[in-house]
């Protein structure tokens, strides 16, 4: 009862009718949109931002932003492809663990930063976003990997289908399944609200603010590093600024999702609503002939949206509290 | 009144009479007077919860009262907001001062009221100069240009009052001016005191030392329990007529304490210390007892109860828990020890506002309710259910968000919390600050309940009458050290402020 509340709570079915009328309305226009073949395409699409916000959304509800996503993906995406032309025998599994291991490390920097040093996540990850861009140039000389290089397994598993679905969509939909369990099942998944939500309380509940973040960023980053592999095999092209920006995209999902900046807030269903409703934006204005330059101002306009609306639902909040102090002496 | 005293005496700058201030469920302040009067200073006396903070909020236009008259120069006036009373001349300095870290000296002194060019700029040169002017005039050797941040608490305090005399104040209240000072700096302070006075200026000072009040104060107003007591000059009165008409009440009756067998010693603190803000601890506590830790604000209690807890470490000491001695360095290693905190300020250390009731709850007992490293859901609902029943919490439903509930309820689901955890030891920091009467009331009970269950419980309290109510014993702390430890017919009102203030006997 309790969970099916939580899936379907108040914003998320906002969001959710929003996403939907959207696609009924672009298919007044261009019937085709919604036909389940489309449908599945945009997912697939739209996969790599799921995957990347999915990991934003447990870094954001413990309070923290994770800026170096992209620059994590293109960094491991770069790194898989040249041992992939080093070592073109390489199975599927083997690379796929290296990049999640590389990423999950990249994001274990950024932790240690928050946790040990307690350097603010957006200065951290603004210099780890510029590191990892840099090291990228360093280890290829700023030349690309191209297809040609690459092996034909390396290639061709994000598209391999399975039930009509390919890779690239099963593997979100088992990351969505993970984090929801991770969040919703779990101590550490408690530990990321009760940090955010409230760290002064979280320490005097035996709960290790900073470890709890630290292991934030370590998820942040082994799913940026899944996702720089997918991307760079599914385009078959490595090179500095692949989703150069992405990481701003990222975090709009988040904040369209409902997960508040200011931490403790945010749902597994709300991080997947926000990119897929950026995705449908995304693929459906082309189809319909409306400018590229529209999408960023759409985007843009839901972000101010979503804000304006958490931060009324953050006010009534306030008002409590502030009636509490005014008994105080 | 004696005919020799001046004129200026005979009327005082500022005067409230008959005021009144109510808050859901409390009367903050009820009915009354006080009076200010040029070139003295009148020390407002009382104990915590006596209402001396609202009353300056009163005097400095935050709150509104809803009852009575405050007169300036002998004319009705109100103050509906902070900025007329400033224009009237009333300033505060706080006990935190309130000024801004990265500004400069001359801007924080001039912040709101900068001279201004005729462009409407601000004048840097002129606000400069008469930031010098100010701060000479009050004896403080302080560069105008440098960055707040950079200057000690004295000399942020002397800002502060140079921004004071900047918008020509007449009114100087002083909220507890002394509590981050040195000894050396305080002596500073009285010599600015003496300067005030001079001019000619009302200065209403607050605070909870004897010793500070006769040195300084002129006059002094006793409040008690949101009302007027008494008032006078100080040279009629001595330290013991100012606690008695302190803390002079009946306590007995509104306090829920029964009577308990104490049992086994379960808690024992030895030879505790730390570097900077405890030393030489020593105290035990028996099951089912209820320990008051008494002091005056910064005596070092909850400092002492945060590193029992493993929030700080200290330098050297031994703690047992029923005859073993424990290794606490983590509040993770306090609670599965059996040793909770529930910490004072319950807004920002207490409750997760966005995490519904029965996951605040249960966040302290998450091992116990997952099970191979996956939360049950029933279990959390159990146990949330069985404790919130236990405090008679009032909530529509357990999954309701926490922020939803009023403050006596949010106390409630806090105290759940640590209770779920099913402790040995429960220390309660300031239980009831800041909550109505009838949570109060709860509050208590349910203490007493506890203690009665055989759980020990050890109150840190600022308030007299719950020490007096509720503990079975008391221990006092001043200036981080155990200065008393008061029991049975020794356990009095006046012996606890005798001992907290550093009062000697008479």
């Amino acid at each position: 009862m309790i969970m099916l509340k939580k899936l379907i709570s108040v914003r998320e079915t906002l969001l959710l009718g929003v996403v939907v009328s959207l696609a009924l309305l672009i298919a007044t226009r261009f019937p085709g949109f919604i036909a389940p073949g489309n449908l599945a395409n945009v997912f697939n699409d739209t996969s790599p931002l799921i995957i990347l916000a999915l990991g934003q959304m447990i870094v954001i509800v413990a309070r923290c932003i994770d800026l170096s996503v992209a620059a994590n993906l293109a960094l491991t995406g770069m790194i898989v492809a040249m041992l992939n032309t080093m070592m073109p025998g390489l199975p599927v599994v083997v690379t796929l663990t290296i990049a999640v291991a590389i990423g999950a490390f990249l994001g274990a920097i950024n932790g240690i930063f928050v946790w040990k040093l307690e350097i603010p996540p957006i200065v951290v990850t603004l210099g780890t976003m510029t590191i990892f861009r840099g090291v990228i140039f360093l280890i290829s000389d700023g030349k690309w990997v191209n297809a040609h290089e690459m092996s034909e397994s390396f290639t061709s598993f994000p598209r391999m289908e399975l039930l009509g679905l390919p890779a690239l969509s099963w593997i979100a939909v088992l990351v969505a399944i993970a984090i929801w369990l991770l969040v919703t099942r779990t101590p550490m998944g408690r530990s990321f609200y009760a940090a955010g939500g409230n760290p002064h309380a979280a320490v005097y509940t035996g709960i290790d603010v900073g470890k709890t973040q630290f292991f934030a960023f370590v998820i942040s980053g082994a799913l940026a590093g899944l996702t720089g592999y997918l991307w760079v095999a599914r385009y078959a092209v490595a090179y500095v600024d692949i989703a150069g920006g992405f990481e701003l995209e990222v975090v709009a999902a988040c904040v369209i999702g409902g997960i508040s900046i200011a931490g403790g807030i945010g749902t597994v269903a709300g991080a997947i609503l926000g990119a897929l409703f950026l995705g449908v934006i995304k693929n459906a204005l082309p189809v319909i002939n409306v400018s590229p330059f529209w999408q960023l101002a759409i985007s843009g306009a839901a972000i101010v949206v979503a804000v304006t609306l958490n931060a009324r639902a953050n006010k009534t909040k306030g008002r409590v509290i502030l009636k509490n102090a005014e008994h105080a002496q | 009144m004696q005919k020799t005293e001046s004129l200026s005496e005979a009327t005082p700058i500022l005067s409230l009479s008959g005021v009144s201030k109510v808050f859901p469920g409390v009367r903050a302040l009820d009915q009354v007077k006080l009076d200010l009067y040029p070139g003295q200073v009148t020390a407002l006396i009382g104990e915590n919860g006596a209402g001396k903070s609202t009353v300056v909020k009163v005097l400095t236009g935050i709150y509104q009262p809803e009852e009575g008259e405050i007169q300036l120069d002998g004319v009705s006036t109100t103050f509906p907001t902070a900025h007329h009373a400033s224009d009237a001349g009333i300033t505060a300095i706080h006990q935190e001062t309130v000024l801004f870290d990265d500004l400069s000296v001359a801007e924080n002194i001039f912040i709101g009221h900068a001279p201004r060019t005729r462009f409407g700029l601000i004048d840097t040169n002129r606000m400069q100069a008469k930031a010098q002017t100010l701060l000479d005039g009050i004896g403080a050797e302080i560069d105008p240009s440098v960055r707040l941040r950079d200057l000690g608490i004295a000399n942020k305090h002397m800002v502060a009052i140079a921004r004071a005399l900047s918008i020509d104040a007449r009114v100087v209240i002083m909220d507890e001016p002394t509590a981050a000072l040195s000894h050396k700096e305080i002596g500073e302070l009285y010599e600015l005191v003496e300067q005030l006075k001079s001019q000619g200026k009302a200065i209403l000072f607050i605070s909870h030392k004897f010793d500070e009040i006769f040195e300084i104060a002129d006059r002094f107003t006793v409040f008690r329990d949101g009302q007027f007591v008494s008032d006078g000059k100080l040279a009629d009165t001595n330290e013991s007529e100012l606690v008695k008409m302190m803390v002079g009440r009946s306590v007995d009756q509104i306090f829920p304490k029964r009577k308990n067998a104490a049992g086994e010693q379960v808690f024992q603190v030895t030879g505790y210390a730390h570097p900077t803000e405890f030393d030489d601890i020593n105290f035990s506590l028996r099951q089912g007892e209820i320990l008051g830790f008494y002091g005056l604000v910064g005596a070092g209690r909850s400092e002492l109860m945060q590193s029992l807890i493993g929030i700080t470490t200290p330098s050297k000491g031994v703690c047992k828990i029923e005859d073993e001695i424990v290794i606490i360095r983590s509040p993770a290693d306090a609670i599965s020890n059996g040793l909770v905190y529930v910490p004072e300020d319950r807004g920002k250390q207490g409750a997760v506002i966005g995490l519904p009731i029965f996951q605040n709850v249960t966040l302290p007992s998450l091992g116990q309710t997952s099970h191979r490293g996956f939360l049950r859901m029933a279990e959390e609902f159990k146990l949330a259910r069985e404790y919130t029943r236990r405090l008679d919490l009032r909530a529509a439903a357990l999954d309701q968000d926490v922020g939803e509930l009023s403050g006596g309820n949010q106390q409630k689901v806090v105290i759940a919390k640590w209770l779920a955890t099913q402790p040995k030891v429960i220390i309660l920091d300031e239980p009831t600050k800041g909550i109505d009467i009838g949570s109060k009331a709860a509050v208590h009970e349910f203490m007493s309940d506890l203690a009665a269950q055989g759980l020990s419980v050890i109150m840190v309290s600022s308030e007299i009458p719950e020490i007096m109510g509720m503990s079975d014993r008391a221990i006092v702390m001043r200036e981080g050290r155990i200065v008393a430890e008061l029991e049975g017919k020794d356990l009095t009102p006046e012996t606890l402020v005798r001992h907290a203030a550093g009062i000697k006997e008479t």
